[in-house]
C-alpha cells in the first residue's frame, strides 16, 4: 500500500463549480481535488450541497460554472453516458436496480455488449467471476434483486459501476440502509477497491464513517466546500464543528425547569421503516410535563420513525405508548390529535402542509373536524380565516394574506404557519421535528421563544433536530440516539464533544 | 430552474390556458372538415345556429348539456380526491336502472313531483352502488381504479342488456325496454322557464333535471370548498402524504368519494330516462359519461367551470346533428372528433403550453 | 360426434374471435412494460382497421392494407408518446382522448370518402386476407378426432392468424432475449435504472411505443380486411379494452397473453353459440355471462384473489430525474 505518493496525482479534480436553482445557490465555487488510489470522504449536513455536486459529476445537472477534469484531462459531462466514459460510476443513495431482474440482468443494462443478450451473456459471467475474485464482491449473478438483502444490493451497484470499467467510484450516503455488520463490509469491500488503484468518493454524514474509512475529508456546508483535511489529522470534534459552523449562537433566555407528572411515556418502542429495516430498537423514555426532551443524533439513527411512530403516521412493530398514564390503543393521528398531542412535523412540505392549499386551508390541517371551525359537517370559513388572520398577526407570518397559496410563502414563514397551527391549540404535549431547518435566523429565534413558552405553561415537549446547538440551547435533558437506540442521556449543559462522540457511536 | 415551478396568475392558468387548447382543439376539428372538402367557418356557423338558433334548438342543447353536467360533477368529484373514475358510463347506466324501479313502482299512484325525490335517490344509490366495487378494490385491495371501472363499464352494459331482454321487457314487444311511465313517472319539461325568454321549447326534451343538476352543481360546490369531507378529499388528492399527517382516513375516504361520484353519474339517467325518453332503453347513456371526463377536465373540475363546459359540449351535439343535415358530408360524429381533441389538449396535453406562457409572462412582466 | 363436431366449430370460432384480441393484448404488452399505461389501444385498432379497409379497397391489395392500418397505429401510437412522454401528460386522460379522436374520424372520414354511413367500400377478395388451406387438410379430413380438429381448427385460416401465433414466441424472444427488451423491461421497473446506465428513457419509450402501434395495425387489419370485407363503424366494438383486460389477466406476459386470449375468445364463441340455446340440466343460460366474464375474471384477478397482477412498477408516471 503506497498511498502518499498515488495520493499526489489527482484521479479527478473540480475547478470553480457553481451551480444555483433560481434563488437558491446550491454549489458556491466549489474546489476539489481527490488522490489516485484513495477514500475521499464529502461530509455536510442535509442541504449542503454535497448531493448536487455528486449529481453534477455523474450528468444529471449541469453546473453553470466551473470544470471537471480526470485524471488531469478536462472533460464535459453531459449525461450518465459521458460519466459512464470517463470512468466515473455512482452507486445512489436509492438504488438504481431493476428489482424483479436478476444480479446478472442488472449488471448488464446498457452494457449488454450487443443487439442480442446470449453474445454478452457468457462475457458478463465471466467479468463478474473475475470481479469477485480480484475485490471480494460474491454475488450469485442469477439471483432475483428483490430476494437480496440490502447490503447485497448495494454490492450489486458497485458492480455495476466495475463492470462499467469505472476508476473513480463515488457513494452517495450509502451505509443509510445498511446494517452496522453490513457497513463494515462494505468498507472492507472499498479498502480492497481502494488498494486495487481505484478513487473512491464518499459522500456521507456519519462521522464516524469518515473517521474509519477515509484517507482525506472535505466538508460541505451551505453549498460551499469549508474545509480539505487528511482523516489522520482531523477529530471528530473539528469536522463537526466545520459541518455545523461557528453560527452565533441564539442562547434563548429560560428559566429552570420545573418538570411535573409524566405525560407522554414510551416503552420498548420497535419501529420499521417502508423497507423492513429496523429503524427504532428498543426505544424507551419519559416525557415530563413542563420539560423540553431533545433528541440528538445524526440524521437517520431512527429520529424520523420515532417521532412519526408518536404520532401515530407509522404503526409501530412492538411496545408501548402511553398518554397521561393511558395506553395508546391505534396509530390514529386523529385520535391522538384528540388527546392532546400535536406535532410539527420534519417535512412541511409533505406532512405539515398542502403547499397548494391556500394559507387558512393549511390552518386547520389535522383539526378540520374541531367544532370551532364549523358545526356539523360544515366548515366555517369565516371563522377560519378569522383565526388565521390573528395567527398571522401574533406570529407575524409574511406576506399576511390568509388566501395566499400556502406554495407562495418563505420557508421561514411556511414552519411559522405550522408553528402556530400546532400550538395555539393549546396541546398537552408537543411533537416536534427539525423546527427550523430551511428556516432564516429571524424565525428561528421566534420559534425557539415559542417552543420555551410551552414549556413553561406546562407542556411536555419532546424536541428532535440534527441541530446540535438547537438541542443544546432548548433542551432540559438530552438523549442521544444512534443506529436506532437512545444511548445515554446528558443534561442540557453537556459539552459538545461528548454529545458529537455520543451521536457518532463511539463513546456513551 | 425548470418552469413547472413558476406560479402563474390565475387567468392564465384558469382562462388564457385552457382557451387555448379550446382553440387549438378546434382549429385541428377545422383541418378535418377542410380535409373533407367543407368550409370549416360555414360549419361552425351551422353548427352555431343549430344549437342556439331556436327555442327547440337551445332546448335540446340544454338537455345534452343537463346530462353532461352530471356527469362531469361524477368525474370532478373523484377527481378532487385523487381518483380517475372513467366508470360514469356504467354508473349512470345503472342509475337508470333505479329511477326506472322507481318511476314504474310509483307512476300508477302519485304525481311526478311525489316520484321526482325517490327517483333522484333511486338513481344515486344504484350509481353509487355501481361504484362501489372499484372504490372497495382501490381502497382495500389497492386495484387501480382506472381498471376496475373500464372493466365495470363493460359489465354494466351487458348486465341491463340482459335485464332489458330478460326481465323488463314488455311481453309481445320486440324492443328490449320497459313500459313508457305514466305522467307520474316522467320528469315535465321546462317550457315555462323557456317562455321566460320568449323561446318555445317544441318537441326538446329539456326537463325538471335540469334543475336537478343545478342544484348539484351548489351542492357539489358546497361539499369540496365548504364541507368537512370535501376538505378531507382535496387533501387527500393533492398531497396524501399530510392526509396521512392530518389522520384523514383513506379507505373512507376514498369509498365516499366514489360512492358519490357514482350517485351523481347515476341522476344522468333522471334527464335521459325520466325526462326525455320516459322509458329505460338499451345503451340511453349513449357515452354521456366519456363525455364527463371532457367536461370535468375543461370546466377545472369546478361547477362553474363545468356547466360551461358541459353547454359547450350540449351546443356540440346538438349543434352536430345540424350541421350532419346541412353538411351530409359530415356526420354527427363530427363532434366525437371534436370531442377526443378537447380532451387531448385540454387533458393529456395540458402542460404543453405552459412552459411557453410562463416565457411570455417572464417577458411581459419583466422578471 | 355430433357434440365433437359443435365443438370443433366453436373451437375454430374462438381462435378467429382471439386473434384481434392476441394483437391487441401483445401490442398492450409492449407499452405497459415499458411503463406507459395504454387504454388507447381500442382506438388504435379501430383506426387501423379503417386505414386498412381504405387502403384495400383503394389498392386492391391486402398488403398495403395491412400497411396502411399499420402507419396509422403508430401514428396514434406517437401521438400518445407526445402527450405523455414529451409533455408528461396524463396517460390515461391521452389514451381515452385517442379513442374518440379514433372513433370519431373514422365514422367522419368514412361518410365522407364512401357515403355509407361510415361503412367503407366492399375490399374485393385480392385487397383481403382469405383462408389458407394448409396441405392434407382434405385428406385428413376423415380421420377421426384429429381430422376435423386439423381442417377446421388448423388449415383455414388467413396468414394473419399464422402470424399472430408466430408472434408470441416472437414478442417473447424480443423481450427476453434481446437487449431492446431488457431494456424495455427495465424502463418500465425502474427508468432510474436506465437512465444512470446511460440509456435515454424518453427514445426507449417511444421505440416501444412504436412496437405497440406495428402490433395493433395487424389487429385492426385483421378486423375489416380478414374477417369482414369492409369497415363498419365501430368495428372494434371494446376488442380493444377486452385485450387490455387479457393482458392483466396475463399478467403482462407474452405466453400467458396468448392463453387468455385464446379464452377470452373462447369465451365470446361460446356466447354466440349458446345464443337461445339451452344447457342440458342448467337451462338456458344468459349469454350476457359470457359477454361480461372476462372483465369479471379481470377484477377478481385484480382484487388479487388469483395470484397477485403486479403491474410495471414505474407504469402511468413521467419520469423524471431524481435531485
Amino acid at each position: 500500500m503506497n498511498l502518499q505518493s498515488s495520493a499526489n496525482e489527482p484521479a479527478i479534480e473540480l475547478v470553480g463549480i457553481d451551480k444555483k436553482f433560481g434563488a437558491v445557490h446550491a454549489n458556491k465555487n466549489i474546489n476539489l481535488s481527490v488522490g489516485k488510489g484513495s477514500i475521499h470522504g464529502i461530509i455536510g449536513e442535509n442541504g449542503a450541497g454535497k448531493s448536487t455536486l455528486m449529481s453534477i459529476l455523474y450528468g444529471f445537472y449541469h453546473a453553470d460554472e466551473g470544470e471537471i477534469r480526470i485524471q488531469g484531462r478536462p472533460v464535459s459531462i453531459r449525461d450518465s453516458q459521458a460519466a459512464i466514459a470517463a470512468g466515473i460510476g455512482m452507486v445512489h443513495q436509492h438504488f438504481m436496480l431493476v428489482e424483479n431482474f436478476t444480479v446478472l440482468e442488472n449488471v448488464m443494462l446498457g452494457a449488454e455488449g450487443g443487439q442480442l443478450l446470449a453474445k454478452g451473456v457468457a462475457g458478463a459471467r465471466k467479468e463478474l467471476k473475475r470481479l469477485e475474485t480480484d475485490y471480494g464482491l460474491e454475488v450469485d449473478p442469477d439471483a432475483l434483486i428483490e430476494e437480496l438483502p440490502v447490503g447485497r444490493q448495494q454490492r450489486v451497484e458497485i458492480l455495476k459501476a466495475l463492470y462499467r470499467g469505472a476508476d473513480i467510484l463515488i457513494l452517495d450516503e450509502p451505509t443509510g440502509v445498511l446494517t452496522p455488520a453490513e457497513a463494515d463490509h462494505l468498507f472492507r469491500i472499498l479498502q480492497v477497491l481502494r488498494d486495487q488503484g481505484k478513487t473512491i468518493i464518499l459522500i456521507t454524514h456519519k462521522l464516524r464513517e469518515i473517521m474509519a474509512i477515509t484517507d482525506t475529508v472535505s466538508v460541505m456546508r451551505r453549498g460551499e466546500m469549508v474545509a480539505t483535511r487528511k482523516t489522520a489529522e482531523t477529530t471528530v470534534a473539528e469536522l463537526a464543528e466545520l459541518m455545523v459552523g461557528r453560527r452565533v449562537l441564539l442562547r434563548v433566555e429560560k428559566q429552570e425547569a420545573k418538570p411535573g407528572p409524566v405525560l407522554l411515556s414510551v416503552k420498548n418502542l420497535i419501529v420499521k421503516d417502508g423497507r423492513g429495516v429496523t429503524m427504532v430498537d428498543d426505544v424507551s423514555f419519559d416525557v415530563r410535563a413542563g420539560e423540553i426532551v431533545g433528541i440528538a443524533g445524526v440524521a437517520g439513527n431512527g429520529q424520523s420513525e420515532l417521532l412519526e411512530a408518536l404520532a401515530g403516521i407509522r404503526k409501530p412493530v412492538s411496545g408501548e405508548i402511553f398518554i397521561d398514564g393511558k395506553p395508546v390503543e391505534a396509530a390514529d393521528p386523529a385520535l391522538l390529535r384528540q388527546l392532546g398531542l400535536a406535532h410539527i412535523p420534519e417535512d412541511r412540505h409533505h406532512m405539515g402542509l398542502v403547499l397548494k392549499f391556500e394559507e387558512y386551508e393549511n390552518s386547520i390541517l389535522g383539526y378540520h373536524h374541531d367544532p370551532r371551525y364549523g358545526r356539523g359537517a360544515m366548515l366555517d370559513l369565516d371563522a377560519i380565516r378569522r383565526q388565521a388572520e390573528e395567527q398571522i398577526a401574533k406570529y407575524d407570518i409574511r406576506p399576511p394574506n390568509a388566501q395566499l397559496k400556502t406554495a407562495n410563502f418563505s420557508g421561514g414563514n411556511q414552519q411559522k404557519i405550522v408553528v402556530a397551527r400546532e400550538i395555539e391549540r393549546d396541546p398537552k404535549m408537543l411533537l416536534i421535528g427539525q423546527p427550523t431547518r430551511g428556516v432564516d435566523i429571524g424565525a428561528i429565534e421566534f420559534i425557539h421563544r415559542r417552543i420555551i413558552e410551552m414549556r413553561d405553561t406546562g407542556k411536555a415537549v419532546l424536541l428532535v433536530s440534527v441541530e446540535l446547538d438547537e438541542i443544546r440551547s432548548l433542551s432540559d435533558r438530552i438523549l442521544v440516539m444512534f443506529a436506532g437506540k437512545i444511548v445515554g442521556e446528558k443534561p442540557s449543559d453537556a459539552d459538545e464533544q461528548t454529545l458529537g462522540l455520543m451521536m457518532a457511536g463511539i463513546a456513551a | 430552474m425548470s418552469t413547472a415551478s413558476v406560479p402563474l396568475p390565475a387567468w392564465i392558468n384558469y382562462g388564457v390556458i385552457p382557451l387555448l387548447n379550446l382553440v387549438l382543439a378546434f382549429f385541428f376539428s377545422g383541418l378535418v372538415v377542410w380535409a373533407i372538402g367543407e368550409n370549416p367557418f360555414d360549419a361552425l356557423n351551422f353548427l352555431i345556429q343549430g344549437a342556439l338558433g331556436r327555442g327547440d334548438a337551445i332546448g335540446f342543447t340544454l338537455f345534452y348539456a343537463t346530462s353532461f353536467i352530471f356527469t362531469g360533477l361524477a368525474v370532478a368529484v373523484a377527481f378532487h380526491a385523487g381518483l380517475f373514475n372513467i366508470g360514469a358510463e356504467g354508473q349512470a347506466y345503472v342509475g337508470g336502472l333505479g329511477a326506472a324501479l322507481v318511476a314504474l313502482s310509483l307512476d300508477h299512484y302519485v304525481p311526478w313531483y311525489v316520484t321526482m325525490p325517490f327517483a333522484v335517490i333511486g338513481a344515486a344509490l344504484f350509481g353509487a352502488a355501481w361504484a362501489f366495487i372499484p372504490a372497495w378494490l382501490q381502497a382495500k385491495r389497492g386495484s387501480h381504479v382506472v381498471i376496475t371501472t373500464i372493466m365495470f363499464n363493460f359489465i354494466a352494459a351487458t348486465l341491463m342488456v340482459y335485464l332489458l331482454v330478460n326481465v323488463f321487457i314488455v311481453p309481445g314487444k320486440m324492443a328490449p325496454e320497459t313500459r313508457t311511465f305514466l305522467a307520474g313517472g316522467q320528469l315535465p319539461k321546462l317550457d315555462w322557464l323557456m317562455a321566460l325568454f320568449g323561446l318555445k321549447l317544441g318537441p326538446a326534451p329539456f326537463n325538471v333535471s335540469f334543475i336537478i343538476a343545478l342544484v348539484m352543481c351548489y351542492l357539489v360546490w358546497l361539499l369540496i370548498w365548504r364541507t368537512k369531507l370535501g376538505y378531507e378529499m382535496r387533501t387527500l388528492g393533492v398531497s396524501p402524504t399530510a392526509a396521512v399527517y392530518a389522520g384523514i382516513p383513506y379507505v373512507r375516504t376514498v369509498i365516499i368519494a366514489m360512492l358519490i361520484s357514482g350517485g351523481l353519474a347515476g341522476m344522468m339517467s333522471l334527464n335521459a330516462v325520466m325526462g326525455a325518453s320516459a322509458r329505460l332503453q338499451v345503451e340511453f347513456v349513449a357515452g354521456a359519461g366519456f363525455v364527463g371526463i371532457a367536461v370535468s377536465l375543461m370546466g377545472r373540475s369546478h361547477p362553474v367551470g363545468i356547466i360551461l363546459a358541459a353547454i359547450l359540449f350540449g351546443i356540440l351535439y346538438q349543434g352536430g346533428a345540424d350541421l350532419s343535415f346541412e353538411m351530409p358530408n359530415i356526420t354527427r360524429d363530427m363532434i366525437v372528433v371534436i370531442q377526443g381533441l378537447v380532451i387531448f389538449f385540454a387533458g393529456a396535453l395540458e402542460y404543453m403550453l405552459r412552459p411557453a406562457m410562463v416565457r411570455l409572462y417572464q417577458t411581459a412582466t419583466g422578471k | 360426434m355430433e357434440y365433437f363436431d359443435t365443438f370443433v366449430s366453436i373451437l375454430g370460432s374462438a381462435i378467429r374471435l382471439s386473434i384481434p384480441l392476441l394483437f391487441t393484448a401483445l401490442a398492450g404488452l409492449f407499452s405497459e412494460r415499458a411503463g406507459i399505461f395504454d387504454i388507447g389501444l381500442e382506438g388504435k385498432m379501430l383506426a387501423s382497421a379503417f386505414a386498412a379497409a381504405c387502403a384495400a379497397y383503394w389498392t386492391g391489395n391486402a398488403w398495403a392494407g395491412l400497411g396502411a392500418g399499420i402507419m396509422v397505429a403508430i401514428i396514434f401510437s406517437l401521438l400518445h408518446g407526445f402527450a405523455s412522454i414529451t409533455n408528461r401528460g396524463n396517460q390515461i386522460v391521452s389514451g381515452v382522448a385517442l379513442n374518440f379522436i379514433a372513433a370519431g374520424l373514422t365514422i367522419v372520414l368514412g361518410t365522407a370518402w364512401f357515403n355509407q354511413g361510415g361503412r367503407t367500400g366492399q375490399v374485393p377478395p385480392e385487397g383481403r386476407f382469405s383462408g389458407i388451406v394448409l396441405p392434407g387438410a382434405e385428406m385428413m379430413r376423415d380421420v377421426p378426432i384429429i381430422g376435423p380438429l386439423y381442417a377446421n381448427v388448423i388449415s383455414g385460416n388467413n396468414i394473419l392468424t399464422y402470424i399472430a401465433f408466430l408472434m408470441v414466441p416472437l414478442s417473447w424472444w424480443v423481450l427476453y432475449r434481446t437487449r431492446f427488451g431488457l431494456r424495455l423491461r427495465a424502463v418500465g421497473e425502474n427508468p432510474g435504472a436506465v437512465d444512470t446506465a446511460g440509456v435515454s428513457v424518453v427514445w426507449l419509450r417511444y421505440r416501444a411505443l412504436i412496437v405497440t402501434g406495428f402490433l395493433a395495425g395487424f389487429a385492426g387489419t385483421y378486423l375489416s380486411i380478414a374477417q369482414s370485407a369492409a369497415f363498419i363503424n365501430n368495428m372494434s366494438a371494446g376488442k380493444g379494452y377486452i385485450a387490455l383486460a387479457a393482458l392483466i389477466f396475463a399478467k403482462w406476459k407474452p405466453v400467458p397473453v396468448m392463453f387468455a386470449c385464446l379464452l377470452f375468445g373462447f369465451l365470446d364463441a361460446f356466447a354466440n353459440f349458446m345464443q337461445g340455446k339451452s344447457l342440458p340440466m342448467i337451462g338456458e343460460v344468459p349469454v350476457q355471462i359470457f359477454q361480461a366474464l372476462p372483465y369479471i375474471l379481470t377484477c377478481i384477478l385484480l382484487a388479487g384473489f388469483i395470484g397477485v397482477a403486479r403491474p410495471p412498477k414505474a407504469g402511468g408516471v413521467a419520469y423524471t430525474k431524481e435531485r
